[in-house]
């Protein structure tokens, strides 16, 4: 018994040691992860000696959400969406991040002047600009491809199972504009019971043909598997299927919802200084860049942009026809609106696991 | 006692003690020698298992959402709504909330949104009356600007503040102890005049996940019964050689990783799986109808019965192996015939081993998570993963524990049934 | 059970009809299990037999899922398979770090567990322990309850104390799942002990303790090794309460497998699935000689 005390204390005190010099980064998993591996955890190991580990979550919001509220924080830094990083931050769950010590852009420009208007707020400092659309497998629809959100809806002009995210999030919103209803008009009829009843009647029409995913990741395998002929799905992700790994996959522009995503340090991190170091390394200009040649999302910063090269992937595809906010892919676009979302995700959740449950 | 020690004819042992009190003392002495072997583990099990479960019963009581806030940079606990529970306090339960209560909701709301502890304020309203948690964040942020008379003002930012339901929900969360958690994990709710009533159709979902589960598990169980009986019947009647080499179909299950177990199936059910593959080459459906035999109800039951099959046919095999075939040949040279002679003679005989497999089987099934996680889709969940939805997602906590203890209660009963009826140490492992 | 030669056609038919039926089920039992194997040398990343694999045609077939397991994690997974190259697989490999992982809290749960439940399960078969009933009830309540709520009990306990994310934590709550399968087996062990052997032992000058490593311990061993592999495959094969307990990064072989199912399960799953069920085969074939053993020494010939 003794013996064995003793070894686990030594065991368990190893465990705590070993963290010593390192950073944990808590972020989406598959290529995404992939990409900030590559732009930000490598070059910041190498210039610091910080061992940076990452880990994946389906969501990050929600553990680092339970882990402040728990008390055991581990997570150092976490990539959120934009309304969650607002409501952790209205929470107090999250640490406040002050703009003036982020660095500069190459030519001067300070950091509050060089990110896009709008991504950096008082927790968070965006890394990238990603957008939910829907794929489909080429070789599983026929003859006519599908080319509108509604078509996403069309059982009869499409029929077969198709993929969405388990969550209430960006799925009322297409079922809206699936509807009829402008991208403008969205979240006007959203704050209405009526609206959300109808876009609640919307989904009910395909529910049965719905098979429901949660990480990131799952969508490419689902429509690579043949579990499904189309998929909503994060753009970055299919656009590493198709150019990277050369799957079938199309991408339909029209009804997307694009928000930004970036890192948010909760409150407790065992590493804070170590953090934040790497939040400020992480979103300077360069590393922003190298990270977007590794998956279509857009950097916030201007001086970034002109920076992006071409996918390192295959080291020939230009980034930019991929990405959400070119022009070309804007015609019928939403931009996510986190104020609504910061509000309300909670209640519609509700609603939503009443109707997946029934 | 006295009676002995007083007797004139008393038994003694060689050192001049009372044989009575000597043995007495002996027996106590061995008692006390038990207890102590089986004392480091029964407080091992307390510290590990019993205080934890404890703590998850308090948890489905006790909420301080309304109550007090951890500011965590200082690491100090503050009160939260300090005027308006106060006011609460003062006030009958049907009072009408006065220009008094709603000056003290906005001191409350400016607070909060100082001190960062709204959302959990509104979170913890919401779980009430679903909707109110945007009600609360967005009036805060306004609640600074707002001017007396504040019933005005208030009712300005949302007519809903007027709402007395939610003044109702926002009187029972000013106390820390409820059992409004138990409430909502069955379906129900408070009304404005405080009696309990079922929640939107819309929204009930607990009652039918609770029904699900048994429902599920009995159906399981009973399939478990039906494929488990014959090979338990074979395996108790061939000779022993034979029977334990067929055994190894039976343990080998057993002892796989679960994990493993919901692997193959993933692999054989899913619609570009080994099983679709066989009936579209064999012809039987088209390549563009494969059935969905996974992500849904069809496929949680097939492994879950393959899974826990084993623990139906190891009582039922322990059961049947002792059973005298001389029974059943006296009932046929008496002329009944094998179906009568089974369902009389051999049947009867077989019960204890029904029931053991029986109830062991379903108490396992009501609280599966894992397989129901991997390969339930949306239909095939059961009620532990709705708990583990609120302790990952949702982060519900205080519903989470309210749904488990009921869980908990149901297995406890189930539990002593099982004790009662066969008894834990007629448990037996391969 | 032959067929008895007075048997009726009907019952001839049916006794075939029987036999087969049991054929199937036992087939339902086993081939799931089997599967895994032949699919996880698959070439191609699919989950299902390929034409080339069903005309046995040798390019059909790979070891690279297997490679995978290996290389999955790396820093510099390309490299010249030297020493350096297998030093990277055992420093980042990331199933290699689950299995690392999974055994330290197997064996010191195991260990914790074994040395626990067989001292009280010496008590508890003694005659006269006493509230035998209820403390038996409470010591197998770890396996009767559902695991969902054990680990979510343990979610708020180890957040308040600060067990959380650590491996101490981990092995106390798998020792706990693990310590009604010692009991259950070691009390199945003493219920056929005789107990005149320990008085004989006595009778002849021995004192207790010597009584109990001489006599006791090697008659009960089979029970309690058999306990042993028992709470060591609980805990090699938990995942929820990992799920709910350990930190991010505390990987283990069963979290690994939930995360790549959920996520993708590519033939690399397979592959870990079919060294899974190697290992339980080796586990079933220890079990079941350490069981016939155990019989001898009893004197119990086997029925």
């Amino acid at each position: 018994m003794k013996k064995t005390l003793i070894l686990t204390t030594a065991l368990a005190g190893f465990a705590v040691s070993a963290t010593a010099e390192e950073l944990t980064v808590m972020s989406w998993g598959g290529a995404y992860t992939k990409s900030q591996v590559e732009g930000y955890h490598k070059p910041f190991a190498e210039k610091t000696g910080v061992k940076v580990v990452s880990v994946d979550a389906d969501n990050p919001a929600t553990p680092i959400k339970a882990q402040v509220e728990a008390g055991n924080v581990t997570i150092d830094v976490a990539s959120v969406e934009f309304a969650d990083a607002i409501r952790l931050c209205d929470e107090g769950l999250v640490v406040e991040i002050d703009h003036a010590s982020l660095p500069a852009a190459p030519d001067g420009t300070p950091a509050t002047e060089d990110f896009l208007p709008g991504t950096l707020t008082d927790c968070l400092v965006s890394t990238d600009v990603f957008s939910t659309v829907f794929a489909y497998d080429t070789e599983a629809v026929g003859d006519t491809a599908p080319d509108s959100i509604a078509d996403f809806f069309d059982l009869e002009a499409y029929p077969g199972k198709r993929g969405m995210r388990k969550t209430a999030k960006v799925n009322l919103e297409m079922a809206l504009m699936a509807d009829g209803v402008p991208a403008a008009e969205v979240y006007g009829l959203l704050e209405t019971d009526e609206g959300v009843d109808r876009a609640f009647a919307k989904l009910d029409a395909i529910k049965d043909q719905i098979v429901w995913w949660e990480a990131g990741a799952q969508p490419p395998q689902l429509l690579a598997d043949g579990e499904v002929s189309l998929s909503t799905a994060y753009n970055g992700r299919i656009f590493n299927a198709v150019i990277g790994e050369s799957q079938p996959f199309d991408i339909v522009w029209d009804g997307q919802v694009y928000e930004f995503e970036g890192w948010v340090i909760p409150k407790g991190a065992p590493n804070l200084e170590n953090a934040l170091e790497f939040v400020k390394y992480s979103t300077s200009t360069e590393p922003l860049a190298r990270a977007a040649e590794w998956i279509s999302y857009g950097p916030p910063r201007q001086s970034s942009g002109s920076l992006v090269g071409i996918y390192q992937g295959d080291g020939t595809t230009e980034m930019g026809p991929h990405l959400p906010t070119t022009a070309a892919n804007l015609t019928n676009a939403l931009a996510s609106n986190f104020e609504f979302w910061a509000d309300r995700e909670t209640e519609l959740n509700e609603r939503f696991n009443a109707w997946l449950a029934n | 006692m006295s009676d002995a020690a007083t007797a004139p004819e008393l038994l003694t042992t060689a050192d001049g003690r009372p044989l009575k009190s000597a043995l007495a003392h002996a027996q106590a002495r061995n008692k006390r020698r038990a207890f102590y072997l089986v004392l480091p583990l029964l407080l091992f099990v307390v510290i590990t298992f019993l205080i934890p479960i404890g703590q998850l019963l308090t948890k489905s009581v006790y909420n301080t959402g309304f109550y007090s806030w951890k500011d965590r940079d200082a690491g100090v606990s503050i009160p939260l709504m300090v005027e308006l529970r106060e006011w609460f306090d003062e006030t009958p339960a049907d009072a009408e909330p006065d220009e008094a209560a709603f000056a003290a909701l906005v001191a409350g709301l400016v607070h909060a949104r100082e001190t960062k502890s709204i959302g959990q304020i509104g979170t913890r309203i919401n779980y009430e009356v679903s909707g109110s948690r945007s009600m609360f964040t967005k009036s805060a942020r306004k609640a600074k600007d707002l001017v007396p008379p504040y019933k005005e003002a208030l009712l300005e930012v949302d007519e809903d503040w007027g709402d007395p339901e939610l003044w109702g929900a926002m009187r029972n969360a000013s106390k820390v102890v409820t059992l409004d958690f138990y409430l909502s994990a069955l379906d129900r709710t408070r009304n404005a005049d405080g009696d309990i009533v079922k929640v939107d159709e819309e929204r009930a979902v607990y009652v039918l996940l609770f029904k699900r589960t048994l429902v599920m598990s009995a159906l399981i169980t009973f399939l478990t019964f039906l494929l488990g009986f014959p090979v338990a019947h074979l395996l108790a009647t061939l000779p022993l050689r034979h029977s334990n080499l067929l055994m190894i179909f039976v343990l080998l299950p057993f002892w796989t990783s679960l994990l493993v177990r919901t692997t193959s199936w993933i692999v054989l059910l899913q619609s570009q799986g080994v099983v679709n593959d066989i009936w579209v080459s064999l012809g039987l459906i088209s390549d563009e109808s494969r059935l969905q035999m996974i992500y849904n109800q069809t496929g949680t039951i097939i492994a879950m019965t393959h899974i826990l099959l084993p623990f139906m046919v190891l009582p039922l095999y322990s059961v049947m192996r002792p059973i005298d075939p001389s029974y059943v040949r006296a009932a046929r040279s008496l002329g009944a015939t094998s179906w009568t002679a089974f369902r009389r003679i051999y049947m009867p005989q077989t019960i204890p081993g029904i029931g053991a497999g029986g109830l062991l089987v379903f108490i396992l099934a009501v609280g599966y998570y894992i397989t129901p996680a991997l390969v339930g889709g949306s239909t095939g969940q059961l009620i532990s993963n709705l708990i583990a939805f609120h302790m990952q997602n949702s982060l519900n906590w205080s519903l989470a524990a309210a749904l488990a203890s009921l869980l908990l209660f149901a297995v406890l009963l189930l539990y002593w049934l099982y004790d009662r009826l066969i008894g834990i140490d007629n448990l037996k492992l391969g | 059970m032959a067929l008895p030669t007075y048997a009726t056609p009907l019952e001839r038919v049916w006794y075939y009809t029987y036999r087969t039926l049991c054929a199937a089920i036992f087939l339902f039992l086993i081939a799931p299990i089997l599967i895994v194997i032949p699919l996880s040398f698959n070439a191609e990343p699919y989950f299902t037999f390929t034409e080339k694999m069903l005309s046995f045609d040798p390019t059909g077939y790979s070891t690279r899922w297997y490679d995978l397991l290996l290389t999955f994690g790396m820093g510099k997974p390309d490299a010249v398979r030297d020493a350096a190259w297998w030093s990277d697989v055992w420093q980042n490999a990331a199933w290699v770090n689950a299995a690392k992982n999974s055994v330290i809290i197997g064996f010191f749960s195991t260990l914790l567990a074994t040395f626990l439940g067989t001292l009280a399960a010496l008590g508890l078969s003694r005659p006269e322990m006493p509230f035998r009933r209820v403390i038996m009830a409470i010591l197998i309540s770890p396996m009767i309850v559902p695991i969902i709520i054990t680990a979510t009990g343990l979610f708020f306990f180890y957040s308040a104390t600060g067990l959380a994310n650590t491996y101490l934590g981990i092995i106390m709550a798998h020792a706990t799942l693990g310590i009604p399968f010692v009991i259950i087996t070691v009390t199945a062990t003493l219920v056929g002990f005789d107990k005149t052997l320990n008085q004989a032992a006595a009778s002849l000058g021995a004192n207790p303790t010597t009584t109990f490593f001489k006599i006791t311990m090697p008659l009960i061993l089979p029970g309690v090794i058999s306990g042993a592999l028992f709470a060591f495959v609980t805990s090699f094969d938990e995942v929820v309460v990992v799920l709910f307990v350990a930190a991010h990064d505390q990987q283990t072989i069963p979290r690994q497998m939930w995360n790549g199912i959920r996520e993708q399960i590519s033939p690399a799953i397979l592959s870990v699935a079919t060294i899974l069920v190697i290992v339980s085969i080796a586990l079933l074939t220890t079990v079941e000689l350490l069981r016939r053993r155990s019989e001898r020494l009893r004197g119990i010939s086997p029925g």
